[in-house]
């Protein structure tokens, strides 16, 4: 068993090793003369970064600072998430507060030599935003990518060790735990979390005191407390990056959830296509386990409380709270009617609740700093803070965290760094295949849960996925729609059929065989999908087509009845023709088509046979004397 | 119809007895049939109909629960995948980056669609939703590696690299 003074001795014993990373500069370099090390360097290890090879610099690190005979002197931290994707694998050098970017083993042996044991930076390394013409450095924070940004869901990610438990209790971990179960009643924990008007992170944007206060007023000997890890929505990965980064405060936060509500026992729903969360959530529930932060009578009172980690099995509709209570209890995952609702009976009939990942990463500040902090972030409706996983067409794709109330326009251009390639914005895309496009004219709309239902979208867990120009509005709806029919469960009418005709619709509209009467065919079936489908999967499937058909019917009439599409996405409204005058007859083009589509004599203008043709564009780009034009 | 290419159970009797103590497992967790489909699919790779038949007995419920279940989620396969497991992610983030045409170019490649297997055996592939590496979109794995910013040129070389190896063993 844990008491709060052993919790304190341990934090009080790693703080400075951990401040260390918050501060840069003067005050860091004498804080880390308390540490053991005079210097850290933290290195990525989420999802992003490791895919583009981070555990190999890391073990170049290891090897290369023991030839020289500085393992003593630095200490390497594989840290979750920094949020600057694009730019890994990451490694930051403290006190200095260096931020290298795009690492490889070979610059890291270069680093070692020159910045760790010499104490010069190696400049050319460097994220050049960091880098000032005249040569000095700019601390991490100061950047454009982080300047716009408030760390509160996401503030250890990127700072702790997120396998090892006294890092996170080094930064005031299970100290909200602590102060909950030894001086908090349950009602006073509900309200603090109801005064500081938290919403559903995961899409819904449902207040989560309220929740927790129905499942507090049921009757019952068992409850249940589930965190929904099934982050499904194409493009999100900010639930993925806090189990990866800083998993404890989502077991801290059930742990409260608990307690407050009268529930012993937590399941987590994580998708199984996020080994590293999986296996880190797995570390912190057992460590937790081990210092008895998790199980009987913690710290010292009667309250005891236990997770077990759940994997999903690849489908979207269990991120819907009751599909995904059915798939806990090993069944098909599909929803059940609502009510009786899951704060009546839930999982296994009883009382539960169901928060998000970063729902509950929210939830250990709220009590440490209260209601009143939180709620004066963010905008009257939506408090605190939202993180987005920026997408698509942008330059700094990376994780985001902002206050509510921030514009798109800051997002894109200035904390996202704009479209790259001299393209022009299109539209943004939130809320995934729930969701919908947001175009130009309302860039500067503030963001919050309220603002983007009115824009005909809606928040979503996060994802937001910048588009350009090349992007076509009709393509991108036809693969939400692909994307919606394949994981409609099939359980209720509306949302099976309505969301395959919906896509035949479309289909017909991208082979340009769409008639006009097939636009009021749509308004009508999303009409009814809308209101009758069981769950908010069929409810909010036809959200894609829906709000770019409102912002962008001009593209749907250009495929309608012009047979053209303007961005030239749509294969069969796309045409590559040879210029006579241009051909030279080289025969380049011929040789290369796969469809052999191409004819013609040597020395003389080729033809290509439309039949045959693939519009795969191979001629095109082959063609040296550019003759080939795509219509 | 097309043809469907039924292939033989060649279960072992080690694959067995690794089955029956995951079933042990999870016998009274509730909710424990997840956990032991999870298992026996990586035990056998895939969940033939014979595998099925044993977790119905093992756990006492109907095999058509058991179909049920292991046919809704899309991680549980069952027809024997590809020595290489080739996936091409078409979450939002890579499509718009053009993940489609990354597909196509492996389609092409091997000559079969998204969710087939080579005659030989060597290549399966899978389109899979967003596996989280945004930042490197578009996005393709072979096995556990992941390949990032990919364009359809590199297809080739990358699955001739598989090939070449499994020619060599």
């Amino acid at each position: 068993m844990m008491t709060i003074e052993q919790l304190n001795k341990i934090r009080d014993a790693k703080r400075d090793l951990v401040m260390v990373r918050k501060l840069i500069k003067e005050q860091g370099e004498e804080m880390a003369k308390h540490t053991g090390y005079k210097k850290q360097v933290l290195v990525c290890g989420g999802t992003g970064c490791t895919s583009s090879g981070s555990h190999k610099v890391i073990d170049t690190l290891e090897k290369s600072l023991k030839e020289h005979g500085l393992e003593n002197d630095i200490l390497v931290v594989r840290t979750g998430c920094f949020g600057l994707c694009a730019l890994g694998p990451i490694m930051i050098v403290y006190p200095e507060g260096c931020f290298y970017s795009q690492m490889t083993p070979e610059h890291v042996e270069r680093i070692v030599e020159e910045h760790l044991r010499d104490g010069n930076v190696v400049k050319e390394y460097l994220y050049q935003e960091t880098v000032h013409s005249d040569g000095s450095i700019l601390s991490l924070n100061e950047t454009a990518f982080y300047k716009k940004q408030m760390r509160v869901a996401l503030r250890n990610c990127g700072v702790i060790d997120p396998e090892q438990i006294e890092e996170y209790i080094a930064v005031d971990g299970y100290q909200a735990l602590a102060k909950v179960v030894t001086s908090m009643t349950g009602d006073e924990v509900i309200d603090e979390v109801t005064k500081s008007g938290l919403r559903g992170r995961g899409g819904g944007g449902f207040p989560t005191g309220r929740k927790w206060a129905f499942a507090k007023a049921s009757e019952s000997d068992i409850k249940y407390v589930c965190c929904n890890a099934d982050e499904g929505d194409p493009g999100a990965f900010m639930d993925r990056s806090i189990l990866e980064g800083d998993p404890h405060c989502v077991i801290e936060a059930m742990a409260i959830a608990g307690y407050s509500i009268g529930a012993q026992k937590g399941y987590v729903y994580v998708r199984a296509e996020y080994p590293i969360a999986v296996k880190r959530l797995q570390i912190a529930v057992d460590q937790a386990r081990e210092y008895g932060l998790l199980g009987e009578h913690i710290f010292g009172t009667d309250f005891s409380f236990d997770i077990e980690i759940r994997l999903g099995a690849g489908a979207f509709v269990c991120g819907e709270e009751t599909a995904l209570m059915t798939s806990i209890e090993g069944h098909r995952g599909e929803p059940r009617p609502r009510p009786p609702f899951p704060a009546v009976k839930g999982l296994f009939d009883k009382p539960t609740i169901l928060n998000n990942v970063e729902t509950n990463a929210n939830i250990a500040q709220i009590i440490l700093k209260g209601a009143d902090w939180f709620s004066s972030i963010g905008t009257e409706k939506s408090k605190g803070t939202k993180v987005f996983a920026l997408g698509g067409k942008i330059t700094n794709v990376g994780l985001v965290e902002i206050p509510m109330g921030t514009t798109l326009r800051e997002i894109v251009e200035e904390i996202g760094g704009g479209i790259p390639n001299g393209k022009k914005f299109k539209a943004a895309q939130t809320g995934g295949p729930s969701g919908g496009c947001i175009p130009a004219s309302h860039l500067d709309t503030p963001i919050d849960y309220d603002s983007l239902i009115a824009l005909g979208s809606m928040m979503g867990s996060g994802g937001l996925i910048i588009l350009d120009e090349d992007t076509c509005m009709v393509d991108i709806s036809k693969f939400y729609l692909d994307f919606t029919v394949d994981e409609s469960c099939g359980k209720c009418t509306p949302c099976r059929i309505g969301t395959k005709r919906l896509n035949q619709l479309l289909e017909k509209i991208t082979e340009g065989k769409g008639e006009m009467e097939d636009l009021e065919k749509i308004e009508e079936l999303a009409k009814h999908m809308k209101s009758s489908s069981l769950c908010a999967l069929g409810q909010s499937a036809p959200n894609p087509v829906l709000s770019t058909l409102n912002y962008f019917r001009d593209e749907y009439l250009a495929h309608i009845q012009d047979k053209k599409c303007p961005a030239g996405v749509c294969k069969k409204l796309m045409r590559y023709e040879i210029k006579p005058d241009l051909c030279k007859g080289c025969t380049l083009c011929a040789r290369n088509c796969p469809a052999n589509a191409i004819t013609g004599k040597v020395r003389e203008p080729h033809v290509i046979d439309q039949n045959k043709c693939i519009k795969c564009g191979v001629c095109m780009q082959n063609c040296k004397f550019n003759a080939i034009e795509k219509n | 119809m097309e043809k469907q290419t039924v292939h033989a159970f060649t279960g072992t009797a080690e694959q067995e007895s690794q089955l029956k103590e995951v079933i042990k497992q999870h016998h009274d967790q509730p909710g424990g049939l997840m956990p032991v489909l999870q298992g026996a699919q990586e035990i056998y790779g895939y969940l033939p109909i014979e595998v099925q038949q044993m977790i119905a007995d093992g756990l006492n419920i109907s095999l058509s629960e058991v179909y049920g279940v292991a046919t809704f989620y899309s991680q549980f396969s069952l027809t024997p995948k590809g020595k290489n497991r080739i996936s091409v992610c078409l979450g939002t983030a890579c499509y718009v980056k053009g993940a489609d045409k990354v597909l196509e170019a492996v389609e092409n490649k091997l000559g079969i669609k998204s969710g087939e297997c080579t005659e030989d055996g060597l290549f399966s592939l899978d389109s899979t939703r967003c596996v989280g590496a945004c930042g490197l979109a578009p996005v393709m794995l072979v096995n556990d590696e992941v390949y990032g910013k990919m364009t359809p040129e590199q297809v080739d070389k990358i699955i001739d690299k598989y090939a070449k190896a499994g020619d060599a063993q």
